[in-house]
């Protein structure tokens, strides 16, 4: 089993075939959006593959170090990213294929006019802490 | 005995082992360890006086302790078992450890935290999975805790205000683990409502009682926010209402008023109404005035303006919301909501969805999102009816 994190993006990620903003869907089309989602973690839940899973705020902060003495530099909180992160999924799978596999059914949750979004995700596998003891 | 009623004893049983000499950390520990030792045994071998023994297991405890420490230091055992003393279970060593667990030099986290493991004698663990942190995390913010307050001296305990405020977080920190933190806050309230002749803790345990009969109808079936105009008063929980609004009357009937009671009597009005439409919005201002006389704050004002909105018009409460920070939480929310109550459902669906971008929470931003949603499609119907 290995572990990949599924990113979704507010922005940064190419946009996707049926791009509209959530708030411009009808409540019907939420709806459906949201029972996509929730049926699809418990899904994996069901199969043991569901590891995680969490929204994140589109209130961002870029923060680094301002130097000796100094208090760290904040940029926000409206940061000119390129990239925002909307929510991750973490997933614990058989292998890269059945990541691949869940990422598209993911990605084809139904959004304006109940159509699949068709959104890019992001894939990543975990590196593993562990030493591997196996020979 | 079930385990909440053995957990109400755990405050007395600190108390004295610490009147015997021990330093509240070592005492806090030994009753914990006997409360594992308790909800192991106790089931099958139930004992007659289980304060009694409690005290017994944890002094023992904590003498067990205190020997592996000494014999480390190949000091002078100086706990004498000898100089243990009577029984005497006293509920002003049960205050003391309210006050203790909300000590001002506690961070408010820490500070409920502590409560709840000294107090409430949940386990480190529980804390931790209400938390959703890691177990050796919460250790870690108890022991802290636990040195921060090593060395207040006993005569001086933090206010009482302190000790509602940390009871009153407990209760908003409403996750559920394996202890729901709501019912835990309102058993942790009653106790101390039982140890303090106080008006504002029993204003504190009637408003947590209030907000919580309400609150199987505050999700739907799929986890759905229902905002409180929408939802289905038949199910609130009638008994708590009655319980909630008996222990606020008998309160403010004493006659010393506090922003607890006041808050209460806000809670009470809703839940006396029945129906939205029907809801005194009128009297509800006027607690507010009588809450911002006592205790001035945005987030007071921001309700306020609220409520305004409804006693008085639309208008009157977003005038009142001008005058206050935009940057306040749930602000541009509130002004949504008056926005849509004055007509305006195109502007009203374009501050939801900023609402939404600014929600802290899963279930108030899905509720915001479909609150923009439903009014672009209605503002829409509404300019196709108005071309036709």
């Amino acid at each position: 089993m290995a572990k990949y994190l599924m990113l979704k993006h507010y922005r940064g990620a190419p946009a996707a075939p049926n791009d509209v903003p959530m708030d411009q869907w009808t409540p019907d089309e939420l709806a459906a959006h949201l029972k996509y989602m929730d049926d699809f973690a418990e899904r994996l839940e069901q199969t043991g593959e569901f590891v995680s899973g969490q929204a994140l705020s589109p209130q961002g902060t870029w923060v680094r170090a301002g130097g000796e003495g100094e208090p760290p530099v904040v940029d926000g909180p409206f940061a000119e990213t390129k990239d925002l992160i909307a929510g991750w999924m973490i997933i614990d799978v058989e292998s890269y294929d059945r990541a691949v596999e869940l990422a598209g059914e993911l990605s084809d949750a139904p959004g304006a006019g109940g159509k699949p979004i068709r959104e890019w995700l992001e894939l990543r596998p975990f590196l593993d802490d562990s030493a591997d003891l196996t020979e | 005995m079930n385990e909440t009623q053995l957990r109400d004893l755990v405050p007395a049983v600190i108390g004295v082992l610490v009147r015997r000499g021990a330093a509240f950390a070592s005492a806090e520990d030994a009753v914990q360890e006997a409360l594992l030792k308790a909800l192991e045994s106790w089931p099958g071998d139930p004992p007659r006086d289980p304060m009694g023994w409690l005290v017994t297991v944890a002094w023992r405890k904590f003498l067990d302790a205190r020997r592996a420490e000494s014999s480390r230091t190949a000091r002078e055992f100086a706990v004498d078992s000898a100089a243990v003393t009577g029984p005497a279970y006293g509920m002003d060593d049960s205050l003391w450890l309210y006050f203790l667990c909300a000590h001002p030099s506690l961070s408010p986290g820490s500070a409920v935290a502590l409560t709840l493991r000294a107090v409430g004698g949940l386990t480190t663990r529980q804390i931790a999975r209400a938390h959703l942190v890691p177990e050796a995390t919460m250790a870690q913010r108890i022991s802290r805790a636990k040195r921060t307050v090593a060395d207040v001296p006993l005569d001086r305990p933090g206010s009482l205000e302190t000790v509602l405020r940390v009871l009153y977080l407990v209760f908003n920190e409403g996750y559920g683990g394996d202890v729901e933190l709501a019912v835990e806050a309102i058993r942790l309230t009653r106790q101390l409502a039982s140890l303090s002749d106080d008006p504002e803790v029993a204003g504190l345990l009637a408003l947590m009682l209030l907000h919580h009969s309400r609150r199987a109808s505050r999700t739907d079936a799929s986890g759905r926010l229902v905002p409180l105009a929408e939802q289905d008063r038949a199910r609130w929980d009638t008994a708590l209402i009655a319980e909630g609004v008996g222990v606020l009357q008998a309160a403010l009937a004493r006659d010393r008023l506090g922003q607890y009671q006041a808050q209460a009597a806000i809670a009470a009005l809703h839940a006396d109404a029945a129906s939205a439409a029907e809801t005194d919005w009128v009297q509800i201002v006027e607690w507010y005035d009588e809450l911002l006389a006592i205790a001035d704050s945005p987030v007071v004002r921001l309700n306020r303006a609220v409520a305004l909105g409804e006693a008085e018009g639309p208008l009157v409460g977003l005038a009142e919301l001008d005058r206050l920070d935009a940057r306040l939480p749930r602000h541009t929310a509130a002004r949504a909501h008056l926005v849509e109550a004055a007509g305006d459902l195109a502007s009203a669906a374009r501050w939801y969805a900023e609402a939404a971008d600014l929600a802290t929470s899963v279930p108030e931003r899905d509720h915001l999102i479909r609150q923009a949603a439903r009014l672009r499609q209605e503002s829409a119907g509404r300019a196709n009816r108005q071309q036709e």
